[in-house]
């Protein structure tokens, strides 16, 4: 299937959960220098849950649409299981065979999140020692 | 000599890649093989393979003919003398070496070197490193809006005296073709010594050293029709006068546990084995483009890139990137996608573009873009390639609904 099924560029040209919140607890964000892609994860946490998320960043319609599906996935899991997901599940999220040079475009977002939620969590530890 | 007939290309058929159905317009970054380089490889490795300049019987001694003849074939082929050619592993490693042997004995604290604002990574970084290593600085020459070269700026920042001026030929992302010549001169009344990168202009055009005037001047042997290697020219007195680059094998001359002594030029700066089949290769790459003739190659070539930009013009969405008089290359992007989609989707259409920031983020930096798409060309570049790039990136403009 082409990486440009038409998911891909309905979520690239309506992402959804694309914005900023108000009173995240969780903001993270990292780029691909190589390509100049780049995204910003926010997270409003309840109950050590995702109660609310939202994306924003530019670049490639790989890498937003994979984000925008990611955003849609963790919604309402908590914490510990965001920190857990592996790439094969990410992976799964993005219905199209992506070609091993656009993995890192698929990637990005999850990679943002994970590496916020992870350091979420360590802060958290440490508040309570 | 073969005749050149418009619309048709006789070169192609020299090189077995297209054996595959792909459009290849990515010759900026690596071209594709004559048959004859291949050959002239294989029959090196399985006839005359020996390590050069050591054994004394005949097969080593063969073997050295052909890995010096080679450099002969090089040094005629940019006007240089044998003794000014000295085989690398790239562009790159040229740069480096420069930079380290030359640049490390000569740039002292406060002096100054000077590039322009279209170079290639490898002409920034090693002398970012150089002046950071010596407390001196270096500057940038700025680019007009149309994306040639600001002369004038150019010519101001030379009042700074620089001691050196490294600055490509062609740049691999607008196409510009920089007056070496001119440039040159005034970089030499201004008492800078020249490094030229001529990645890009190599295959493209007659480069003559002792013409231009320059004091180093490196080039890719892969961008040639060759293997992976790498050559730099040096004026025989700054080679002689500089001290070595990578030690060890072949470039000495004496040694003993206490202290050694160097080899002769060009052999001083060829430490250990060199890359023998890759020398090889390299000169049978410059005998298939000296028969096709430079002036020929330069002929056909421009009016590709002419009948290509004109049609890209025309599409509504393509921003291109560059002066209209340009060698080679073409950078665009299409409408708000990112050059990454572009390329992927020319890819499912069998069109081969680069995409990304071509190894020259700074000046994606000056273009106000993350990254552009950019098509590249060669002697067995088609119209036909050209036409089904062009109906490829129809067909994204279509995807992408724009």
């Amino acid at each position: 299937m082409s990486m440009y099924a038409e998911v891909i560029l309905d979520y690239y040209r309506h992402p959804r959960n694309y914005g900023k919140l108000n009173h995240p607890q969780i903001v993270s964000h990292d780029m691909n220098t190589s390509c100049g892609d780049e995204i910003t994860m926010q997270v409003e946490v309840k109950d050590n849950m995702v109660a609310d998320i939202r994306f924003s960043g530019k670049g490639c319609a790989i890498s937003q649409a994979a984000a925008s599906m990611l955003t849609e996935h963790v919604m309402g899991l908590s914490l510990g299981e965001v920190a857990k997901l592996n790439k094969e599940t990410m992976l799964k999220l993005v219905p199209i065979d992506i070609s091993p040079m656009r993995l890192k475009c698929a990637l990005l977002g999850f990679k943002v999140l994970k590496l916020g939620v992870i350091k979420a969590l360590d802060r958290g530890e440490n508040h309570e020692n | 000599m073969k005749k050149v007939v418009m619309g048709a290309n006789v070169f192609r058929k020299d090189f077995p890649f297209f054996a595959r159905k792909l459009v290849y317009l990515d010759t900026a970054a690596t071209s594709q093989k004559p048959r004859v380089v291949l050959d002239a490889m294989r029959k090196f490795y399985e006839i005359s393979n020996a390590n050069v300049h050591r054994g004394v019987y005949g097969l080593a001694d063969e073997a050295t003919q052909l890995y010096e003849g080679a450099r002969k074939t090089i040094a005629r082929f940019i006007n240089a003398s044998p003794q000014e050619i000295v085989f690398v592993r790239n562009a790159t490693e040229g740069i480096n070496l420069v930079a380290q042997a030359w640049g490390r004995a000569n740039i002292k604290k406060g002096e100054t070197i000077l590039i322009t604002q279209m170079e290639h990574h490898s002409n920034i970084v090693p002398w970012q490193l150089l002046v950071k290593e010596k407390g001196a600085n270096l500057l940038v020459a700025t680019i007009t809006k149309a994306g040639e070269l600001d002369v004038l700026a150019f010519e101001k920042l030379l009042e700074k005296k620089p001691k050196l001026v490294a600055f490509t030929h062609v740049s691999n992302v607008l196409g510009t073709v920089n007056p070496v010549k001119e440039l040159t001169a005034l970089a030499h009344k201004a008492g800078a010594k020249v490094l030229v990168d001529a990645c890009q202009s190599i295959a493209h055009m007659h480069v003559d050293v002792r013409n231009l005037n320059c004091d180093f001047l490196v080039f890719s042997g892969h961008k040639l029709y060759g293997p992976f290697v790498g050559v730099l020219y040096g004026k025989k007195k700054l080679l002689e006068e500089m001290p070595p680059f990578l030690c060890g094998g072949d470039m000495i001359k004496e040694v003993s546990f206490e202290k050694s002594s160097w080899n002769e030029l060009p052999w001083k700066f060829e430490a250990g084995t060199p890359d023998v089949a890759g020398a090889v290769g390299l000169a049978a790459a410059v005998f298939y483009l000296e028969g096709i003739g430079l002036a020929n190659v330069e002929r056909q070539e421009v009016e590709l890139v002419e009948y290509a930009f004109k049609k890209l013009q025309k599409i509504k969405a393509v921003q291109i990137y560059g002066p209209k008089t340009r060698a080679g290359v073409i950078s665009f992007n299409l409408g708000d996608m990112h050059a990454h989609d572009v390329s992927t989707v020319l890819d499912e259409q069998g069109v081969c573009v680069r995409s990304g920031h071509h190894c020259a983020q700074p000046l994606m930096g000056v273009l106000g873009i993350p990254a552009c798409a950019r098509i590249s060309i060669g002697v067995y570049t088609t119209k036909e390639d050209i036409d089904k790039f062009l109906a490829a990136l129809q067909k994204a403009k279509k995807v992408f609904r724009l």
